[in-house]
């Protein structure tokens, strides 16, 4: 009876999944889906470790159950690059160095990709008040603006 | 928790039935931002979920013979990015803009805010400063109250067995009509916070405030409206005087507690200068708006 039987879109493909009512979005993602991109840093919705979009709303997929993604799309880090041409930002990170350990990447990658949607051309402090949920221990975030900044110039063509 | 059951009933009259004949506990899911994170925490343990995403009339903005009539489901970003709203209220913008980060305002809802009542929450002091009045539908019908009477303390609502709040409804608009948001935190974002003043006032032609409401989070066991800090506006231009008597009935009113985020005695003091510069932002707006 509590288990639930989802059909949703994950990064442009049909997927089917069961799970109980308290499974969190996250763990369908990881443990169900095998999409172990996205990361659990916190579990609260503090670190945005698990950042996701949900029919192209930024979400924290630790703060979402997975029977809600019942007909909805969504997007993951696995969907980001295309075979092997990396989205711009990706190719951004790596050329600012704006990574050390990783975990927070996928999440900042997402919001930030979820940012540059909105707005192609953002401030830097828009980009620093954007990425506020998303927590990195390592870097200092300075070399991750910079690269959020770069990307978008790339992206408008400037 | 795996017994948890879990309906998204698509009528508010199916919602209602869900939740006021379960027998054991159920429990209204919004943006789950609060919720998600009690269960987890094994604070509360409901048997069924009731998923009110799916019915229209929640998660609509509409506007009403010029009033604007917000769902309660409606998520922070859904709000922020209403322009016209925002034009409208950037009182209550500020106070939802504060609520967490992008992500969790992606989700985040102003119902879920005000029923999850924290004395803390960010869009609650916003909203009974702009005057707003919830309405609420349970097994007896549905009925109309000051947004002030929803929270009864942290945790605890003033809402009966089986009711769910349908939406919120803000006054009309006239000109010369100003209201702010501001708190203070440790941090400027993603914390919770230690005192939060919300201001709406209405100036005449000649600049003297005719009306004003004042609204205090974090400084009791619930958001306070704070008359006399509103009395100490009207009839004035809102100058120095008066700022400093809003100022001392705020801090006349606060009943704050001493934690870890802050002191009694300083909340205090913070009370009165918060009230003082959201009273000074809300004028400018006033001004402004003509
Ligand atoms: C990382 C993080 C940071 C946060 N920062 C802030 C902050 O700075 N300021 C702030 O104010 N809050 C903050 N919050 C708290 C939270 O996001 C807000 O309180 C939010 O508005 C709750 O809305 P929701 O839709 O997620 O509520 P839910 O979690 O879905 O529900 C909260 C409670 O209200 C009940 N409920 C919800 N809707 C209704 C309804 N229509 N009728 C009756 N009952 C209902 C639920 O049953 C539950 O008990 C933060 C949360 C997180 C995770
Ligand atoms: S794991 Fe979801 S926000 Fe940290
Ligand atoms: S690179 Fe380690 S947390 Fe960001």
């Amino acid at each position: 009876m509590a288990r639930h039987q989802v059909t949703a879109t994950v990064n442009g493909d049909a997927v089917e999944f069961l799970c109980e009512t308290g499974e969190t979005l996250l763990e369908v993602l990881r443990d169900e889906l095998n999409l172990t991109g996205t990361k659990e840093g916190c579990g609260t919705g503090d670190c945005g470790a698990c950042s996701v979009t949900v029919d192209g709303r930024l979400v924290c997929s630790c703060l979402v159950l997975g029977v809600e993604a019942e007909g909805r799309s969504i997007e993951t880090i696995e969907g980001m690059a295309v075979g092997a041409d990396l989205h711009v930002l990706q190719r951004k990170f790596l050329e600012h160095d704006a990574l050390q350990c990783g975990i927070c990447m996928s999440g900042i990658l997402i919001a930030s990709r979820s940012l540059l949607e909105r707005n192609p051309d953002p401030t830097e402090s828009e980009v620093r008040f954007w990425l506020a949920g998303n927590l990195c221990r390592c870097t200092g975030y300075h070399k991750i603006v910079e690269a959020v900044l770069d990307a978008a110039r790339e992206m408008r063509g400037a | 928790m795996s017994e948890m059951r879990y309906e998204a009933p698509t009528t508010l009259a199916a919602a209602v039935v869900l939740l006021s004949e379960t027998m054991g506990s159920a429990r209204v899911l919004a943006g789950g931002t609060d919720l998600l994170i009690q269960m987890r925490a094994g604070r509360i343990s409901p048997e069924l979920l009731i998923d009110i995403k799916g019915i229209p009339e929640m998660t609509s903005i509409l506007v009403e013979n010029g009033c604007y009539r917000v769902g309660a489901a409606v998520t922070g970003m859904q709000l922020i990015e209403h322009e016209a709203f925002a034009k409208e209220w950037p009182g209550v913008i500020d106070g939802v803009k504060l609520i967490g980060s992008i992500q969790v305002k992606g989700r985040a809802t102003l119902g879920g805010n005000l029923c999850n009542a924290s004395p803390a929450a960010d869009s609650v002091p916003a909203l009974i400063a702009a005057g707003a009045v919830v309405s609420i539908i349970g097994p007896a019908g549905g009925r109309e109250v000051a947004v002030e009477t929803i929270a009864t303390g942290p945790g605890r609502t003033s809402l009966a067995r089986g009711e769910i709040v349908t939406s919120i409804l803000l006054p009309r608009r006239t000109p010369y009509c100003g209201d702010a948001y501001l708190r203070f935190t440790p941090r400027t974002e993603m914390d919770i916070a230690v005192v939060g003043a919300g201001v709406s006032l209405t100036l005449d032609e000649q600049g003297f405030c005719r009306q004003a409401r004042v609204a205090l989070g974090a400084v009791a066991e619930r958001a306070l409206l704070v008359p006399e800090a509103a009395a100490a506006l009207i009839g004035t231009r809102v100058d120095a005087a008066a700022l400093e008597r809003l100022a001392a009935a705020a801090r006349a009113a606060s009943r704050p507690i001493d934690d870890k985020r802050a002191t009694r005695e300083f909340r205090l003091k913070i009370a009165g200068v918060m009230a003082h510069r959201a009273a000074e932002i809300a004028l400018e707006r006033a001004r402004r708006r003509n």
